[in-house]
Order: structure tokens, then C-alpha cells, then sequence
């Protein structure tokens, strides 16, 4: 058993709606769709064109950066449009679903005993690379690397987030074929940090480090600021805990089966429940008769880092959770010098610190204008790193590639200062800044 | 009547295009002012914290409430008056000056919005309570004008405004007065308000009790009415005690960071009695110091600008410690003028981004060595 570490540092904003614990299955959709959006510095470039017929798994597009990754096919189907978006843009590749699935047949080895280069050569055709993210970053492992090791986070802190213990509880041996791929592809560990609240999870070929504390806990940044921080010139990876699962699963299975369980939650929805979907699911299908109003913002993801979608949307590749929360484009009299019983708050000029019980109704709403920063050492109560977060936006805002390298920007990337970007009352869109810091790194580098 | 209507209605000739799109700033400020705009989240955190500047700097003009209130009923205190003749006779004392500092203030901050196209900034409404608070009850309303200008123009604007200033605009406002119209803003007549009415009388003291203290190393009043407020000096300052309510009020709102806070006092104390008990340049209680002059009123709401002091939190130690060391070694060392608060204060903000800059330093440092390892 491994020591605790405790973060004191973060906030768990306490929503409405949070998926109780029943899973329905979701028949399958009439279409899906994969959405370059959901990755960051990705350059797709086409593989199939409308009418083309497609399997589950058949590659759809490739990155233009390295064509070697190639993304798969939730579905077996006919690929119906390919929607852009400015300047010709691809938004999404939509596939309608045949009625008799068929999975793309892949030349399978041996994890165990298959060499390195046999084993990411798979994982490349199988498209199911793409569930490799690389820090720093946040962007697509690169084959050619070879990380220093691997991240993995057994549970999710962010508001309303799906409970990984309850929906991942029959997957378990899958889950252990999926570690057993990931330690053969780093030279290092695999780590898996866990939520010291529950029971340690027991996979073999992992090192388990157990967190405790409020989110961002259970950012996997978080975790490796505190076992193993990333520092220049250095590169590791790191995978969702639900997509450990997918890549063991197509290990066992030989079939690219994006099978995954999904949390609807937030205010809006009627019965806010778990659903068991296949990636990239057009919303309507969970969506429709769940909501309680017409007029909100239904969240590829959690509240603080998700894809806003429309409500004939898809869901994104790797999304874990499907949000819905009333828009807030109203206005409201007078609002900053009302008590705002019913809003949230971290600053006690309002009253929200009197139940820290309660929860909230939050809408879309900036509530207030774009100031510059003028509060201080407000920001650091939400980032548990060693890390000036303030400074270090200063540093992008001023295109100072040598400050943001010295300040850590290789340590974070949105999710984890959205904590920050949320409680900032001079409204500042600072991952939207950070990752205009990362691109400007990432164009350094070529 | 529906007031949402009539903004509607007007907006168009103030947005581009109208009309007055040239007051498209001014017509924002007010627009924000009666309504939280409808803007939604576009990138980012999908939800935000209902707090914003306005509420944050509203919270500080709320701490700086009692001590007004209490000015007021002082400077009629001060000219022999008592009960609720001695409050309303402060308060119309007080008015013209807190008039002109918000008025000047506020034209220059909104003329400067509209020329760069930004909404108008909150902060000014903090600033502008101050410097009517800090100034001497006789200042004449054009020094106030002048010293706001000042303020404004080369403290804040010239920089970028509020957020970017160096230095504190309302102690800066003070400074600028002190310097520029040292004959007039010293003395001891400027303390008392010279406006014969409701039955003032002119004062019978003469000095402040910060004065006394530099001069015959004793003052006429006990420690409690030093706490209290009952003595003359700058409108908002006397009272420890109100100040104290207000800095209480920031400190529950998590506003002004405590470290800041305490560690200005404890800088002071510890200064005061090095100096008098250890080195004795004095023989009253050194903690006189903290409850005469503007030591309470710097320290709560000015020595924790956000902006002006230090942004880390180890600098805000360093930095707070420092300004309350300083001030109190300026008030004994400094033979000319017996206040140091507003010398330190402004000393320690040209400082701060010094102390950050070392504090911000070993963070990089720590990075380094980590990666080296």
C-alpha cells in the first residue's frame, strides 16, 4: 500500500442532476460520428468519401502531421456526410449505422510476447491509438516516441463526473489486458493513481498511488505533477480509465468495439442515469424525452472542459459523460449587489459558503464582464501544483515562449486550470489562452 | 415601465454604427451597472463563479463604510460639536470632496475606456471612496481634482489601468497633494475643518495626536480614544476600530488577503518596539504606533491592493511585513513630517514586483533543479 497523498488544494462545485447509479442500453443509433474537433493540433485529411461502405473500425481519416494515425469507425455503415465547418474545416464524419454490425479484422498478437513495434503497429491500424494522449500537450502520442511512462486516472473529480468504480466494475479483465498492452509501450511504469477513498484497484504491471482531495484530484495532470513531473524535452502519455478498457477489450476480442458506458447528467435532465452507448452516438438518441427545457447547452464532457454540442449533435470520441445545463442569456437586474442565494460562489461576498451542502442550478451565464486580472493569489487555491498559474498566463498572453517553459506550461493543460478560469472574477478565458500557449510551443518546436 | 425595455431601446444608437456609438463604453458601464450583461461562456469552463469585479470592489466600499460614517461624526467632533449635529456637519463637509474625487476620477476613467474601446473598470469606485478618506478634512476641492487627476492619469492610466498600475491610485492621490502643496497640506490648522456652521468652533488642539508623539514624545488622549477615533487626523483614518469592522468585512470576504494584513501590523509592532524598547528613541508603548496616524487604515485597505502589492503569497509576507517596518521607521527616523504610512506604502508597491520577481525565481529554480536530477 502506497502513501496517501493529500491534496488540499481545489473545489468540488456540488451540481444538480448526477447520474444515479442504473445503466440503460441504447439501442443502436440510426448514425454516428467521429469529430476531429475532440483532438487538439490534429490535421485530418480524408480516407473515404460519402456512400463509402465502412466496418467498425475501418480507418475514416488520418493526421495529416503524422499519417501513420488513423481514426476509426464507431460503426460498421455507409459514411454519410462529412460536415465542415470555416475555411473547409471537417466538424464531423458521419456514418449511418447498418442494422448487422461488422467489425474490420485485424492480424492480432500476443501483448505478452508480440514485440513493441508489432504492438503499436496494431494499435496504429486499429485506429485505437488515437486514445493515446501525449504530455506535454495534451495531443496525440507519436509513435516514434517513446515515453517515460504511462498516466492513468482511476476516477474523475470534475462536477457531475461519471463514477469509474461503478461503471467500469464489469470490465475488470479487460481492463488488465489494457494495462498489460500499456506497460509493453513505455520504457518506464504504468501508473495508476486511484481515489484513496474507495478500495485500491488490483491490476498486475501497474503501480497504484492513491490521491485524496477535492477536484482537480483526479486530473491525471494532477496526478503526475505530484508522482513524476513532466520537464523539458520530456514526454509522457496517458489514457482515460474507460479507454484503457476499449484497448483490452480489442486485445481479447480482436474487434474494434467502442462500446462505452457514459453518464447523462446535469440540471436539465429528467433522470439523470448512465448509458451504455457507442462512442460517437448522434445526443438525440439518449437525449430525447430527458430534458426538462428546451433552452440549454448540452456538454460533450463535464462542465468545465466539455464541447458545447447542439442537441442533434454527436458526442465525442472519448467523452464520458453527456452534460446538460440551462442556457443563461438573460439578463439580470442589478445582479452584483443582490445576495444570489441561488448562485454559486467561492468568494464569501456571497452567501453560498453559509451551505456547503447545497446544491446548484448553474447556468451559462459569464455573470459579469472581461476585466484584467486584478485579483491575486486567488488562482493558486485551485491548481494543487507548484505552479504559478497567473504568471504563467502572463507569460503566454506575452508570447514569452522562455517564461512559459520556466513557469510549467509542459505540467498543465486545460482541464487542469479550469478550476481557476471557473472561480475568476474578472471572467479571463484562460484555457483558451493556454492553449494558444501550447500551440505557440508546439510551433517553436517543428 | 420596464427599465430592460427602455435599455434595449437605446442601445442600438450607442453600438456601433448609432448615433453616440462614441459613448458605446459609457452607455456599457451604466448598461452593466442596472443589468448583468447576457453573455454566455464561449470557450472553456461552461459554468462561472457568480462573482465578478463589481461585487468584489462593492464588498470594499461596504468595508469602507464605517470608518466614513465615523469621519463624519469625528471632524464635527473635532470642531466641538456632539450627537447627530457633529455627523451631518461631517457629512456635508465630506460630500464636496467625495463629489469631486468621483467625478474628476470617474470622467478621466471613462474617457480613457472609450478611447481604447473597453468597458469601463470597476476599481475607480474603490480608489475614489479613499481619497476623500485619507486627505485632511481642510483640503481645498482642487487639490482633491488635481491629486485624482494625477492619480488617474500617471498612477493608472498611463499604464494600462486598473490592473496594471504600480503604484496604489488613491495613496498616490495623497502623495501627490502632500508634495506638491506641502505648505498648505502641513501645519496644524489643515486638520481641522474651518466651515463655520451648525455652531463649529474653531478646534482647541492644535496637533494630531501622531504630532504629539513625534514632538513631546507623549499625546493628550488615552490609548482607547486613540482606538476609538476621537482625535483629529485625515477624515477616515482616526478610528482603528471602524477600520478594524471594515477589515474584518474584507477579510470574511476573502477580498484582502490576510497575510497582507497581518503582516503589516506585525512588521509595525515589531519595528516600534525595536526602535522604542530596544533602541529608545521613545518611551511611550509602542503599540501606540498602530492605533495613531494612517498605520490601520494603510495596512486594511490600502498596503493589500491586489494589484499594487505583492501577487505572490510569500512575497505578500515579505511585502507586508516590510511596509509596517518601514512606515514606523520612516515616523521616528524621518525628522521633517511625523506620518511614514503613505511613504512606505508607496516605497514597498515600487518594491513588490522586486520580491515577486525573487519568490517567482525560486519556482523556476525549483523546475530547473528537478530536471537536471
Amino acid at each position: 500500500m502506497s502513501k496517501i497523498i493529500k491534496l488540499s488544494k481545489g473545489l468540488d462545485i456540488r451540481l444538480e442532476g448526477e447520474a444515479q447509479k442504473s445503466i440503460t442500453d441504447v439501442a443502436l443509433a440510426s448514425q454516428y460520428a467521429v469529430s476531429p474537433l475532440d483532438f487538439e493540433n490534429l490535421v485530418p485529411k480524408m480516407l473515404v468519401k460519402v456512400g463509402d461502405k465502412v466496418k467498425a473500425g475501418s480507418s475514416l481519416f488520418f493526421d495529416k502531421n503524422c499519417p501513420a494515425i488513423v481514426f476509426p469507425s464507431p460503426v460498421s455503415g455507409t459514411v454519410s456526410a462529412v460536415n465542415r465547418g470555416e475555411k473547409r474545416r471537417i466538424l464531423s464524419v458521419v456514418i449511418d449505422a447498418d442494422q448487422d454490425q461488422q467489425y474490420e479484422s485485424f492480424d492480432m498478437v500476443d501483448p505478452k510476447v508480440a514485440s513493441r513495434d508489432d504492438i503499436v503497429c496494431l494499435l496504429l491500424k486499429s485506429g485505437l491509438w488515437t486514445l493515446l494522449v501525449q504530455r506535454p500537450y495534451g495531443v496525440l502520442a507519436q509513435p516514434a516516441d517513446m515515453p517515460k511512462a504511462i498516466f492513468v486516472s482511476a476516477f474523475d473529480t470534475a462536477p457531475l463526473a461519471p463514477c469509474y468504480n461503478f461503471i467500469m466494475e464489469s470490465e475488470k479483465e479487460a481492463l488488465q489486458k489494457g494495462f498489460q498492452v500499456l506497460s509493453r509501450l513505455t520504457s518506464g511504469k504504468v501508473h495508476l493513481g486511484y481515489n484513496a477513498k474507495c478500495e485500491a484497484p488490483s491490476f498486475e504491471g501497474v503501480e497504484l498511488h492513491a490521491f485524496q482531495g477535492k477536484h482537480p484530484a483526479g486530473n491525471v495532470g494532477v496526478q503526475i505533477h505530484h508522482i513524476c513531473p513532466i520537464s523539458k524535452g520530456e514526454k509522457v502519455w496517458t489514457m482515460n480509465y474507460q479507454d484503457v478498457a476499449i484497448l483490452g477489450r480489442f486485445f481479447l476480442t480482436g474487434k474494434v468495439d467502442l462500446h462505452r458506458t457514459i453518464a447523462l447528467a446535469g440540471s436539465s435532465v429528467k433522470n439523470p442515469s448512465y448509458y451504455r452507448i457507442i462512442s460517437g452516438i448522434k445526443t438525440d438518441a439518449v437525449l430525447s424525452g430527458q430534458l426538462k427545457e428546451d433552452h440549454v447547452r448540452v456538454i460533450s464532457g463535464d462542465v468545465l472542459t466539455g464541447r458545447k454540442l447542439q442537441y442533434s449533435d454527436f458526442i465525442g470520441l472519448k467523452a464520458n459523460m453527456l452534460t446538460v445545463i440551462p442556457e443563461g442569456d438573460t439578463y439580470e437586474f442589478m445582479g452584483w449587489a443582490m445576495p444570489r442565494f441561488k448562485k454559486f460562489s467561492v468568494s464569501r461576498a456571497y452567501f453560498s459558503w453559509l451551505c456547503p451542502k447545497k446544491k446548484y442550478t448553474l447556468d451559462t451565464n459569464l455573470n459579469g464582464g472581461v476585466r484584467p486580472f486584478v485579483v491575486t493569489g486567488l488562482y493558486e487555491k485551485y491548481l494543487p501544483m507548484d505552479i504559478y498559474p497567473m504568471h504563467l498566463l502572463k507569460a503566454i498572453i506575452a508570447e514569452d515562449i522562455d517564461k512559459m517553459e520556466s513557469l510549467g506550461i509542459y505540467e498543465v493543460i486545460e482541464e487542469d486550470i479550469a478550476l481557476c478560469e471557473f472561480v475568476d472574477p474578472s471572467k479571463i478565458e484562460m484555457q483558451q489562452i493556454l492553449r494558444n500557449g501550447i500551440n505557440a510551443l508546439i510551433k517553436e518546436g517543428e | 415601465m420596464d427599465l430592460r425595455k427602455i435599455v434595449d431601446n437605446l442601445k442600438p444608437t450607442f453600438s456601433k454604427g448609432g448615433k453616440l456609438s462614441f459613448l458605446a463604453s459609457t452607455f456599457d458601464a451604466f448598461e452593466t451597472f442596472l443589468f448583468v450583461p447576457n453573455t454566455t461562456t464561449a470557450h472553456g469552463a461552461h459554468i462561472r463563479d457568480c462573482n465578478d469585479m463589481k461585487r468584489t470592489m462593492i464588498v470594499v466600499v461596504l468595508a469602507l463604510v464605517p470608518a466614513f460614517l465615523f469621519g463624519c461624526y469625528n471632524t464635527g467632533l473635532q470642531v466641538n460639536l456632539t450627537g447627530w449635529t457633529a455627523f451631518f456637519y461631517g457629512l456635508v463637509r465630506i460630500l464636496p470632496m467625495l463629489a469631486t474625487s468621483y467625478i474628476v476620477g470617474l470622467a478621466i476613467e471613462f474617457a480613457f475606456a472609450q478611447s481604447r474601446g473597453h468597458e469601463v473598470n470597476e476599481g475607480f469606485l474603490v480608489s475614489g471612496f479613499i481619497i476623500p478618506l485619507i486627505m485632511p478634512i481642510s483640503t481645498p476641492l482642487w487639490m482633491v481634482a488635481l491629486g485624482t487627476a494625477f492619480a488617474v492619469v500617471f498612477g493608472k492610466e498611463v499604464f494600462g489601468g486598473t490592473g496594471m498600475n504600480v503604484f496604489n491610485p488613491a495613496i498616490l492621490a495623497r502623495a501627490f497633494v502632500f508634495f506638491a502643496y506641502t505648505p498648505q497640506m502641513s501645519g496644524e490648522t489643515v486638520w481641522f475643518s474651518t466651515w463655520k456652521m451648525m455652531g463649529a468652533q474653531d478646534a482647541v488642539t492644535g496637533a494630531t495626536a501622531l504630532e504629539q508623539l513625534s514632538s513631546n514624545g507623549a499625546m493628550q488622549w488615552s490609548a482607547l480614544d486613540a482606538f476609538l477615533g476621537f482625535i483629529p487626523g485625515s477624515f477616515g483614518e482616526t478610528s482603528t476600530l471602524c477600520i478594524l469592522i471594515g477589515g474584518a468585512i474584507l477579510l470574511i470576504a476573502g477580498i484582502a488577503s490576510w497575510k497582507t494584513m497581518l503582516s503589516v501590523f506585525v512588521g509595525g509592532i515589531a519595528m516600534a518596539y525595536f526602535l522604542g524598547d530596544v533602541c529608545g528613541m521613545f518611551s511611550y508603548p509602542a503599540y501606540y504606533h498602530l492605533l495613531v496616524g494612517g498605520f490601520a487604515f494603510g495596512a486594511v485597505f490600502m498596503a493589500t491592493d491586489p494589484v499594487t502589492s505583492a501577487q505572490t503569497s510569500t512575497g505578500k509576507y515579505i511585502v507586508g511585513f516590510m511596509t509596517g517596518a518601514l512606515a514606523i521607521f520612516i515616523r521616528l527616523c524621518n525628522p521633517a513630517y511625523p506620518e511614514g504610512m503613505m511613504l512606505s506604502i508607496l516605497f514597498m508597491n515600487a518594491l513588490a514586483p522586486l520580491v515577486d520577481y525573487f519568490v517567482v525565481q525560486a519556482n523556476i529554480n525549483r523546475r530547473l533543479a528537478r530536471a537536471k536530477k
